[in-house]
C-alpha cells in the first residue's frame, strides 16, 4: 500500500484515495464533429504502461481533489505527484 | 507406558509446573515451556501425522514454523477447532487437545496408507491426467476426489474469539530477534529511534541463546552469556517496544507490513477468556530491517521422511533448549560443519551419538577435530542411501560416493539408529524481501540466494542476507546498520569475536543411489508428498518454467509453503536440466509467511460490524412498526410492513392499494441530495443531464437523465431550484456517492471554469414522501398556511415551508405516478415530521409502505429505476425515452455516442411493458423471453427486468428488454419457466394514467 503525497493535504495512506485511470485526456471540445473511430479513441483507448504512466488520482476520503500523478507500475515508485492545472514535472 | 525422555534441566523448561494435555484422545504430560512437539518426543512420540497423498506415517522433522509433517488439529469444539497447526509452534497448556491429521481410523493404522503401495500409479499430474476423460465422467470422481483432498476439518460454527487490529508508526522495524536483531535494536533504540522489535518464538535469542558452547565466544563470554545480558539490557529500554509470539505475514511496498501477534494461543481456557485472541499489526515503518535469520535444509535420499529423521539444527534444539532427546542412537548425516556443533552439544548431555556421515571428503575445523578427539565415528565421503522403519526409523544403509558425488560406489553399511538428524546446508529466510519487491542474487560457492536490489528503505542482516559465521555476521551487520540508519559509532565496534574457522562446503541436491530413482522415494516437499522422481518426470514431460514444474507436481505449494524442500526442487530442475540455478530464478514468494486465521485477517469487522450500515432518522419507527428491511448499497431501507401474520406479497398489495386509493407514506430519505451553488449550474446542468435545463425558473423541479460518456443510462433524478445561484439535486440511493464524484471530476478536471459547487446533503436531510389521493388533505393539515392549490403550487414545483416554526422544503414530485410531496427536514426532525404525518393521515388510513410497494407502484407508471431496468448497456433511445433527450444541446456527457454505429443499431435490446396471457400469471424477474420455443438453439431475445402483480389493475404486469422490442408492440412471446411455459404479449411500459391525469390531479 503506498504512501502519496496529495498536493493539497500531504502525504496519506493510499486508502483514502481512488485512482481516476489515464492522465491527460482531455475531453474533445467539440465531439459531434468526430468521426465514431476519433470518438472511440477518445472513449476506449487507454495505455496499460509497464513503466512510468501518467495517472489520474483523487483524494476521495480527503478532500475530493483529483490530481495527477507520475507512477512507474513496475515497482509503484510515484515520482511526482501535481496539480490538474499543471504541466507534468517530467517527461 | 510412554517413556519420559527427557534428558537434562534447561533453562528455558520450567519442570515446577507439569502440564497435561491430550493427543490422539490420550494424556501425556510436559512441562511449561515445551512445544506440543517437544512434548511429544519427550513421550517418545515421533509418529504424528500421514502424508498428505501416500499417507505415509510422518515424524517432527524441525523446531520452527518451516514444519512441514507435524502438523495437527487443535481442539474439538466445532467453533474452535483449528487445522493445520504446526505442533512445533504450539506451546503446551492445561487442557490441550491436539489430533492427527489425514489419516483414518487412526494415524497407525491409516487405511489409505495403501496409497504409498499404490503410488507408482500415482505419478505427478496424476488427477490432471486421468480425470480429463471422459469429461462426464468428471461428476463420479468429484466425490472421491473431493473426499480424500484437504488436511484439517474447518470449525463449523461462527469463531467466538475476539480478534483485533492495529496500526503502528515507527522509525525502525526490526524482524526477528536472533542475535542479528537484539543487537540492530540496541544500536537503533539507543540512538533515540522509535524502535519495534518482533519475533515469532516466545523467547528472544534466537539459535545463539541456548549456543552454550566453548566454541562460540563473545568478549570473552559464551555466546549464548553475552546475549542474555544483551537480552536484559535491552528490555529496559524505553523506546523500543518488543513483541514476542508475533510472527510477520507479509511485507508490501513503502515498508507496509502485516504482522499477527499471537497473545492467548499458549494460555488455558480459563485464562483466554474475553481476551483478544490475536491481533493483526499493521505496520508503517521508516526504516525495516529483516533479520529473520535461515532455515536448515534436508538432505534428498530414499526414503528420507521416515519418523525420526530430523533436521540437525532441530535435534540440538530439542537437547539444549527443551532438554528433549531425540533418539536414543543418533547418527548425523550432513554436508557441512553445523552437523558437528549438534554432535558435541548431544555427546556433552551424555547423549549417545552412533556416527556422523559426511557427503565431503574432509574437513579440518576445530568442530571436526573436537567431534574426533570424543572418538565418533566420521564416514567421509559416504551417502545414505536408503532408511528403514515404517513407522519410526530402525536404521539406515550408506555408501561410500564415488569421487564426482554423481553415483555410490562399493559395499553397502547398515546402521541401527532410531534418530537420524541430518544437515543440509542453510536457506538464508528471504520471503519477506522478496515480498517487499527485492530482487535475488544467487552465491555459488554454497548455493543461496542472497538479497541484492531493494527499493525501499530496508536491509537484511546476519544469515537471512547470506553471513552465517559468527564473527562475519555481527561485523557485517553493525557496518549496514550503521550505515542505514547513519549512525556513526556503536558500543559494539570493537566486539572480540571468536568462532570455528571458516569450513569446507559440497552440496549435492539429490544425492545418489544404489536403486534406478523410479524405485526411490527421495521427498523434496514432504507435506505435498513431491518427490525428485515427479521432479524428474515434470521436466521429461516438458515443463522447464520453475513456476510450471511447481504447479505440475505442487512441490512447494502446501501450508508450509516448501520452506524446507523448495531450494531442493529448483537445485533438482537446474541439474536435470543442465542450466545454472542464478539463471532459473525462483518462484515467488507470497504473502502470509505463515498461514493466518481468518479471524486475524477480519479483526473486529464480524457480524454487524462486517460493514456500516446507515439508518434513516426514521429507522427506529419502521422498526416498531414491524418493518422488513432491505440493504440498498449501506442503507437499510423499509421493505414492507407485514401486519399480523401477512405475507410480503399481502403487505405489498395491501399497501400498494392504499398509496393508490387514499394515502401512503414513503420514507425517502435515503436518495442522494447534492446541493449545488453558483451563477453557473443551469449551464452545468445541461452538460451533465440529457435534457434542457437552460429554462428551469426558480421554485421548479425537473427530472433528468445522467448518461455516461459511452451513452449509457447512469442515473436519474429530480433536480429543483430553489434559489436563483442555489439548487438541489436528487441520485438513486445506491448511485449517490457515484454521482457526486463523476461531477466533481469534470468540474475540477474539464470545465474547472463553471461556477458551480457540490455539496453532499444526503444525511443532512429526511424525506418524507406523501401520496395519493388524499395526499393534499393530510398536508394541508401539517402546514396549513402553504396553499396546495394546483394554480399555486403545480406538480414540478417547489415551496419553502414551516412546520411548527422548523423550516422544510416541500416538492411536489411522484416516483408513484400519484399526486404526492415530499417533505425534507433538517435530518434529526425527520421522526416527528413523520409521526405528524401519520397522526394527521390517520383519518385517510394513511399507510407506511416500503420499497417493494414503491417499486411495484412506479413500474404501474412504467418508470424506470436505473440499476433495475437499466444495466450498464442501455440507451435512454433503448429505454423509449427519445423525449428526455435534447435535439437541440450542443454536448452533453454522452451525447456523442448516441449515434455511434452501435448505439444506433436498430436490433439493440429496447425496454417494453410485458403483459401475460394469464393476467394471474406473475413472472420472474430474470426470466428469459423467445419468440420460437421450437427452435435450437433457443434463440433469446430478451429478459424480465421488473414483475408485479398489481393491485390497482388487478393483473400481473411486467418491464422487459428485448431485442428490437419498440417494433414488437403487440406480438405474442414466450417465458420458458422450468415447468411451464407462459405466454405474453408486448406492450407499452406504461399500465397506468397515461395521461397523467393522476399526477396533476
Amino acid at each position: 500500500m503506498f504512501i502519496i503525497k496529495c498536493p493539497f493535504c500531504g502525504e496519506r495512506d493510499q486508502s483514502e484515495f481512488s485512482s481516476g485511470g489515464e492522465a491527460h485526456i482531455i475531453r474533445p471540445k467539440k465531439p459531434t464533429e468526430l468521426s465514431d473511430v476519433e470518438w472511440a479513441k477518445y472513449l476506449f483507448m487507454r495505455k496499460n504502461i509497464k513503466g512510468v504512466q501518467f495517472e489520474r488520482w483523487n483524494h476521495s476520503h480527503g478532500c475530493r481533489k483529483w490530481f495527477n500523478m507520475v507512477r512507474d507500475t513496475s515497482n509503484d515508485i510515484i515520482h511526482a505527484v501535481y496539480k490538474m492545472s499543471e504541466k507534468p514535472p517530467i517527461k | 507406558m510412554p517413556e519420559n525422555l527427557r534428558v537434562k534441566a534447561s533453562n528455558f523448561i520450567d519442570e515446577t509446573t507439569k502440564i497435561s494435555f491430550k493427543f490422539n484422545g490420550k494424556t501425556y504430560y510436559g512441562f511449561k515451556g515445551d512445544t506440543l512437539a517437544s512434548a511429544l518426543i519427550s513421550n517418545n512420540i515421533h509418529l504424528v501425522g500421514r502424508s498428505f497423498k501416500y499417507h505415509r506415517p510422518r515424524g517432527i522433522m524441525t523446531a520452527g514454523s518451516e514444519e512441514p509433517n507435524a502438523i495437527v488439529q487443535l481442539g474439538s469444539d466445532k467453533a474452535l477447532t483449528e487445522p493445520n497447526v504446526r505442533a512445533t509452534e504450539v506451546e503446551i497448556y492445561e487442557g490441550l487437545e491436539a489430533t492427527s491429521q489425514n489419516c483414518w481410523p487412526s494415524v497407525n493404522f491409516d487405511i489409505s496408507g495403501i496409497n504409498n503401495i499404490l503410488s507408482p500409479f500415482l505419478p505427478a499430474g496424476f488427477y490432471y491426467k486421468t480425470f480429463m476423460w471422459p469429461a462426464s465422467f468428471w461428476e463420479k470422481y468429484e466425490y472421491f476426489i473431493r473426499k480424500s483432498a484437504g488436511l484439517g476439518k474447518s470449525p463449523t460454527e461462527p469463531d467466538p474469539d475476539i480478534y483485533d487490529h492495529k496500526y503502528i508508526h515507527c522509525d525502525v522495524l526490526i524482524i526477528g530477534a536472533g542475535i542479528s536483531g537484539i543487537i540492530a535494536a540496541k544500536i537503533a533504540a539507543k540512538n533515540n529511534l522509535k524502535t519495534l522489535l518482533l519475533e515469532e518464538k516466545n523467547e528472544l535469542g534466537g539459535l545463539t541463546i541456548y549456543q552454550d558452547s566453548d566454541f562460540f565466544k563473545i568478549q570473552n563470554k559464551k555466546s549464548s552469556d553475552w546475549l542474555k545480558n544483551e537480552i536484559n539490557e535491552i528490555k529496559k529500554l524505553s523506546n523500543l517496544e518488543i513483541k514476542t509470539r508475533t510472527s510477520v505475514a507479509a511485507f508490501h511496498s513503502y515498508n507496509y507490513l502485516l504482522a499477527r501477534e499471537n497473545l492467548t494461543d499458549h494460555l488455558n481456557k480459563e485464562e483466554k477468556k474475553n481476551k483478544v485472541r490475536q491481533r493483526l499489526l499493521k505496520i508503517r515503518a521508516k526504516n525495516v530491517i529483516i533479520a529473520t535469520g535461515s532455515i536448515e535444509r534436508p538432505l534428498v535420499f530414499n526414503n528420507n521422511d521416515r519418523p525420526g529423521i530430523m533436521l540437525s539444527s532441530a535435534v540440538k534444539k530439542y537437547a539444549d533448549y527443551y532438554g528433549v532427546v531425540c533418539g536414543k542412537k543418533t547418527v548425523f548425516f550432513t554436508n557441512n560443519d553445523s552437523a558437528y556443533e549438534s554432535a558435541i552439544s548431544l555427546n556433552k548431555k551424555g547423549l549417545s551419538v552412533e556416527a556422523i556421515i559426511d557427503i565431503r571428503e574432509k574437513s579440518d575445523s576445530e568442530l571436526v577435530k573436537e567431534v574426533e578427539k570424543i572418538g565418533i565415528q566420521i564416514y567421509w565421503s559416504h551417502t545414505v542411501v536408503d532408511a528403514r522403519g515404517y513407522k519410526r526409523l530402525k536404521e539406515i544403509i550408506i555408501m561410500p560416493l564415488s569421487k564426482d558425488g554423481m553415483s555410490v560406489i562399493e559395499k553397502k553399511i547398515n546402521l541401527k539408529c532410531d534418530c537420524l538428524a541430518i544437515a543440509g546446508g542453510w536457506t538464508p529466510a528471504v520471503h519477506l524481501f522478496t515480498q517487499s519487491g527485492g530482487k535475488l542474487k544467487f552465491r555459488e560457492e554454497d548455493q543461496v540466494f542472497l538479497p541484492n536490489v531493494s527499493q525501499s528503505k530496508q536491509i537484511s542482516i546476519g544469515s537471512c542476507n547470506g553471513d552465517f559465521k559468527l564473527n562475519e555476521i555481527i561485523k557485517n551487520l553493525i557496518i549496514n546498520v550503521k550505515n542505514f540508519l547513519e549512525i556513526k559509532n556503536t558500543e559494539y565496534d570493537n566486539l572480540k569475536i571468536e568462532c570455528p574457522s571458516d569450513n569446507v562446503k559440497k552440496n549435492i541436491w539429490l544425492l545418489p543411489s544404489n536403486k534406478v530413482i523410479g524405485k526411490t522415494k527421495p521427498f523434496v516437499d514432504f507435506q505435498n508428498d513431491a518427490t525428485a522422481k515427479d521432479i524428474k518426470l515434470a521436466l521429461r514431460e516438458g515443463f522447464r518454467s520453475i513456476e510450471h514444474v511447481k504447479r505440475y507436481t505442487t512441490t512447494g505449494m502446501g501450508t508450509d509453503q516448501g520452506k524446507l524442500g523448495n531450494m531442493h526442487a529448483l537445485g533438482i530442475v537446474a541439474d536435470t536440466a543442465g542450466v545454472k540455478m542464478g539463471e532459473l530464478g525462483t518462484t515467488t514468494f507470497r504473502p502470509p509467511y505463515t498461514p493466518l486465521t481468518f479471524g486475524t485477517i477480519v479483526g473486529r469487522n464480524v457480524g454487524e460490524f462486517f460493514d456500516i450500515f446507515r439508518k434513516t432518522p426514521m429507522h427506529e419507527w419502521h422498526e416498531k412498526n414491524n418493518a422488513k428491511f432491505e440493504n440498498v448499497g449501506q442503507w437499510k431501507r423499509a421493505w414492507y410492513y407485514p401486519i399480523n401474520n401477512e405475507s410480503m406479497d399481502e403487505a405489498v398489495q395491501r399497501e400498494s392499494k392504499a398509496a393508490r386509493e387514499s394515502a401512503g407514506i414513503l420514507d425517502a430519505s435515503t436518495l442522494g441530495k447534492i446541493d449545488i451553488q453558483g451563477t453557473d449550474v443551469l449551464e452545468f446542468l445541461n452538460r451533465v443531464y440529457t435534457n434542457a435545463w437552460s429554462k428551469l425558473g426558480i421554485g421548479k423541479c425537473r427530472y433528468g437523465l445522467m448518461l455516461n460518456e459511452d451513452g449509457m443510462v447512469y442515473d436519474d433524478g429530480v433536480t429543483t431550484r430553489l434559489d436563483e445561484n442555489h439548487y438541489i439535486m436528487t441520485t438513486t440511493t445506491g448511485g449517490a456517492a457515484n454521482v457526486m464524484g463523476k461531477l466533481e471530476d469534470f468540474l475540477q478536471t474539464e470545465w474547472p471554469e463553471l461556477d458551480v459547487f457540490l455539496t453532499s446533503i444526503t444525511d443532512h436531510f429526511a424525506t418524507v414522501s406523501v401520496c395519493g389521493p388524499n395526499s393534499r388533505k393530510i398536508l394541508n393539515k401539517i402546514i396549513p398556511d402553504l396553499d396546495l392549490s394546483d394554480k399555486n403550487f403545480p406538480h414540478m414545483s417547489f415551496k419553502d415551508a414551516h412546520i411548527d416554526k422548523i423550516k422544510c422544503r416541500v416538492m411536489r414530485i411522484s416516483f408513484t405516478g400519484e399526486q404526492s410531496y415530499e417533505i425534507n427536514i433538517q435530518a434529526n426532525y425527520g421522526k416527528s415530521v413523520w409521526e405528524k404525518c401519520m397522526e394527521a393521515g390517520k383519518e385517510f388510513n394513511i399507510t407506511p409502505y416500503g420499497t417493494e410497494a414503491m417499486h411495484l407502484l412506479r413500474a404501474e407508471k412504467g418508470f424506470i429505476i436505473a440499476g433495475q431496468d437499466t444495466d450498464g448497456t442501455m440507451t435512454p433511445i433503448d429505454l423509449q425515452m427519445d423525449w428526455i433527450v435534447s435535439k437541440k444541446k450542443y454536448d452533453f456527457i454522452g451525447k456523442r455516442s448516441l449515434y455511434r454505429s452501435d448505439t444506433i443499431r436498430e436490433d439493440r435490446k429496447q425496454l417494453v411493458g410485458l403483459l401475460t396471457d394469464d393476467p394471474n400469471e406473475v413472472l420472474e424477474e430474470g426470466a428469459q423471453i423467445v419468440a420460437e420455443t421450437n427452435k435450437k438453439p433457443v434463440e433469446m431475445l430478451g429478459h424480465v427486468t421488473s414483475s408485479y402483480f398489481s393491485p390497482n389493475l388487478n393483473k400481473s404486469i411486467a418491464l422487459a428488454v428485448v431485442i428490437s422490442g419498440k417494433k414488437l408492440k403487440g406480438q405474442k412471446m414466450f417465458v420458458p419457466m422450468k415447468n411451464k411455459t407462459i405466454s405474453v404479449t408486448i406492450a407499452d411500459s406504461v399500465f397506468l394514467d397515461k395521461e397523467n391525469k393522476r399526477l396533476n390531479a
